[in-house]
């Protein structure tokens, strides 16, 4: 009866939701420092989309799968290495290295030519025909289910069994909270490489090319831009930075090289995108970082398994009081 | 190429679909119901014609398989309202079904602790009830966005809503909810009409639930409400100026999409006699949204066209089954490339008094525009 509701909702123990600020704050460092590993790798996700956004106006929906394709692409390059899954390699500290910067090469560039393909195939037609924005969004959804779909039926709906190339020891501590040499490496490696992606964007002349295209299409055309050039660039660099994002996140957790391993990160990039002002490259850092964090934070208060509905409650409550996001400034206006 | 091309081109050949389309609207409303009603019968009919090019292949039991095809169109129906007749993409619908089930499963089966000996058919009630002020509750925060933005969010209710079924141990979970409640009756033996097993009484309750809410929508469609909605979809800025107030019927078009889901989680539950938290993820929205665009959003008989399609592809042909979603996938990007409006278009048409009035001043029925509901829909701005 209805009168047992109470009863019911306290079924199975009252825990399964806890509002616990003492472990909020017991965590609060382990969390932080957690959530910038985590983070960046949202970042680095989350520029593909931006960028694309900023350029086309389009909520890339298969980007997702741009990444979990680079995490296969570096899955297979350390099998081909002769790394076994099961236990952690012992290799030495050169040879790991040399191998990790292959699989980045390896992951960077199948994103980056699914990522093209995408582009070529199922966008540019759209593009040509001048068709609506939501026809658009449904070929991504299209687009994703598909890659989603071909790679379940090649590999099976099972994850890969784990490749683990380097064990997780503490480096350093800071704030009593150890920081692991992958973390490190994580947090480091996706920094360079998303400053590297601002300043092309902002300091060179592709880049500005792209901030062309972004504030006007019509007048950068005019102005000497190559547009279907640009457009094809902006995903080129929005999927090399996925496929590196798909390396780090396999090196955090192994066992995450599944087909569907890209929907929920996607969507968590997506947020992160919006939560630092889509459109801009930096928001995309910014917003990544935040809501690696913030995750944790939520998952410290309400328990582990609310972690992903933080990042869905997130991405709501921005969309609806703050659409234009922390930065909000458009990839068009940013400055020099 | 589409329809619209050949018409507008110097070619005198009216294209097939055309002819048919004016065939039909030059009949009278008398003639018209002549032809439904056998059709009508025809579907009733249809678990009896179990031969060669129809039937299933061993294995799938054509009943159910009849079933199944007719759940997914009238969940179709109901994704049409929001999508197709309204205009707002709708990543998340498979929540509301999946509230419909979860308030059929906490009803009527043992394993709930609000379990009571309700009447089935309060059951329906109480899960459209509850589908509707569930829609209410997402459509107030998240329709104030638009176009992709709002596809986003209601992705993240509908995940949300599973992630719920998820977590709360009052849900649960994984372990589910086991023998549901069936609809009432006994066959003349005293046998129960309704069973897991036979899928005839499913497929005529769900063929009549899908009769009566085509006309409801239909005669939504002709009232005030419907033609906001048109209004909203073809562009929401210009409907707002005009005195429609956008934001309220957009969430009616919500609540009414809502409803049919729910019922028609309602319905799935029960034959099923199960319900646990697999199943209603996106992949599963994804796919009734494929139904929906396949066949042509905004258009009744599009849909159900696509529905079928959708549905009873993959228990036809067992070749289909495994390759499915990758096909239906693959077809949203061929289909999007050559032809956005889907199957069968959205028309627009003058309606109810109008069509008459027309036809009466100009002795001939009014021409049938094939453009897509989605042709103006790029000129809306973001957010």
């Amino acid at each position: 009866m209805i009168g047992n509701l109470p009863t019911v909702l306290a079924q199975g123990g009252v825990d399964w939701i806890s509002f616990d600020i003492g472990r909020l704050v017991d965590q609060f460092w382990y969390n932080t420092v957690n959530g910038l590993a985590y983070g960046s790798i949202y970042s680095l996700v989350a520029v593909g989309y931006t960028l694309v956004y900023g350029v086309l106006k389009l909520i890339n929906f298969a980007h997702s799968e741009v990444f979990i394709v680079g995490a296969f692409g570096a899955y297979f390059t350390f099998q081909f290495l002769g790394y076994e899954s099961g236990g952690i390699a012992q290799a030495p500290l050169i040879e790991t290295i040399v191998n990790l910067v292959l699989a980045l090469a390896v992951a960077m560039i199948c994103s980056g030519l699914v990522a093209l393909t995408l582009e070529r195939v199922a966008y540019r037609p759209l593009r040509r025909k001048k068709a609506p924005r939501l026809v658009f969004l449904i070929t991504a959804v299209g687009a994703s289910f598909a890659i989603q779909q071909a790679i379940m039926l090649w590999r099976n709906p099972n994850p890969e069994l784990a490749i683990q190339l380097v064990a997780p020891q503490p480096l350093f501590e800071v704030f009593g909270v150890s920081v692991t040499n992958i973390q490190l490496t994580v947090f480091l490696a996706a920094l360079v490489l998303l400053l590297v992606a601002d300043s092309f964007i902002n300091r060179t002349r592709l880049g500005r090319g792209i901030r062309a295209v972004a504030q006007d299409p019509d007048t950068a055309t005019l102005m000497g831009v190559n547009k279907e050039r640009v457009i094809m660039l902006t995903f080129v660099i929005g999927g090399l930075l996925a496929g590196a994002a798909a390396l780090f996140y396999i090196m955090q957790i192994p066992q995450g090289v599944v087909y569907n391993g890209g929907f929920l990160l996607g969507i968590k990039a997506f947020t992160a995108a919006v939560l630092g002002g889509i459109g801009n490259l930096r928001g995309a850092l910014l917003g990544g970082f935040l809501l690696g964090v913030f995750e944790n934070y939520g998952q410290s208060l309400l328990g582990g398994q609310w972690r992903d509905v933080v990042a869905f409650v997130v991405l709501i409550v921005i969309l609806m009081f703050r659409p234009t996001g922390i930065l909000g400034e458009s990839l068009g206006k940013a400055r020099v | 190429m589409n329809a619209h091309h050949f018409r507008s081109g110097t070619a005198t050949k009216v294209p097939f679909g055309q002819r048919i389309r004016d065939w039909w609207n030059g009949l009278s409303r008398f003639h018209q119901w002549a032809i439904i009603i056998p059709v009508v019968v025809l579907v009733y009919l249809m678990p009896f014609l179990n031969f060669f090019p129809i039937t299933t292949e061993p294995g799938t039991d054509f009943e159910l398989a009849l079933f199944n095809t007719a759940r997914i169109v009238l969940i179709a129906i109901g994704l049409n309202v929001v999508v197709g007749q309204a205009g707002l993409l709708d990543l998340g619908y498979v929540g509301f079904f999946a509230i419909g089930a979860y308030v059929a499963a906490l009803m009527t089966s043992r394993d709930s602790a609000l379990y009571a000996e309700y009447p089935w058919l309060l059951v329906v009630v109480v899960g459209i009830a509850v589908t509707m002020v569930s829609g209410v509750i997402i459509g107030t925060p998240t329709l104030r966005l638009r176009g992709d933005y709002l596809a986003i969010v209601t992705l993240g209710f509908g995940e949300i809503v599973r992630l719920l079924a998820d977590n709360i141990p009052a849900l649960r979970g994984n372990v589910g909810f086991r023998n549901l409640e069936r609809p009432p009756g006994e066959w003349s033996d005293g046998t129960r009409i309704f069973t897991q097993g036979d899928g005839i009484p499913w497929y005529w309750l769900t063929v009549t639930a899908i009769i009566a809410v085509l006309i409801l929508v239909g005669n939504l469609e002709r009232s005030r409400v419907g033609r906001a909605w048109v209004a909203i979809r073809e562009d929401e800025d210009a409907a707002e100026i005009m005195g429609v107030p956008t934001f309220r019927f957009k969430v009616w078009a919500f609540v009414i999409g809502a409803a049919i889901g729910g019922l028609s989680g309602v319905l799935y539950a029960g034959q099923l006699g199960f319900v646990n938290n697999a199943r209603f993820d996106v992949v599963t929205s994804v796919l009734f949204l494929a139904a929906v665009i396949l066949g042509g959003s905004g258009n009744k008989v599009g849909v159900i066209l696509g529905a079928i399609v959708i549905a009873y592809t993959p228990e036809r042909f067992q070749v289909v089954s495994e390759y499915r979603y990758l096909i239906f996938g693959l077809a949203l990007i061929v289909l999007m490339i050559f032809r956005p409006q889907g199957l069968l278009g959205a028309r627009q048409r003058l309606l109810a008094r109008g069509r008459q009035a027309y036809k009466r001043l100009v002795g001939k029925p009014e021409p049938v525009s094939t453009e897509s509901p989605m042709k103006d829909a790029g000129k809306r701005t973001g957010v």
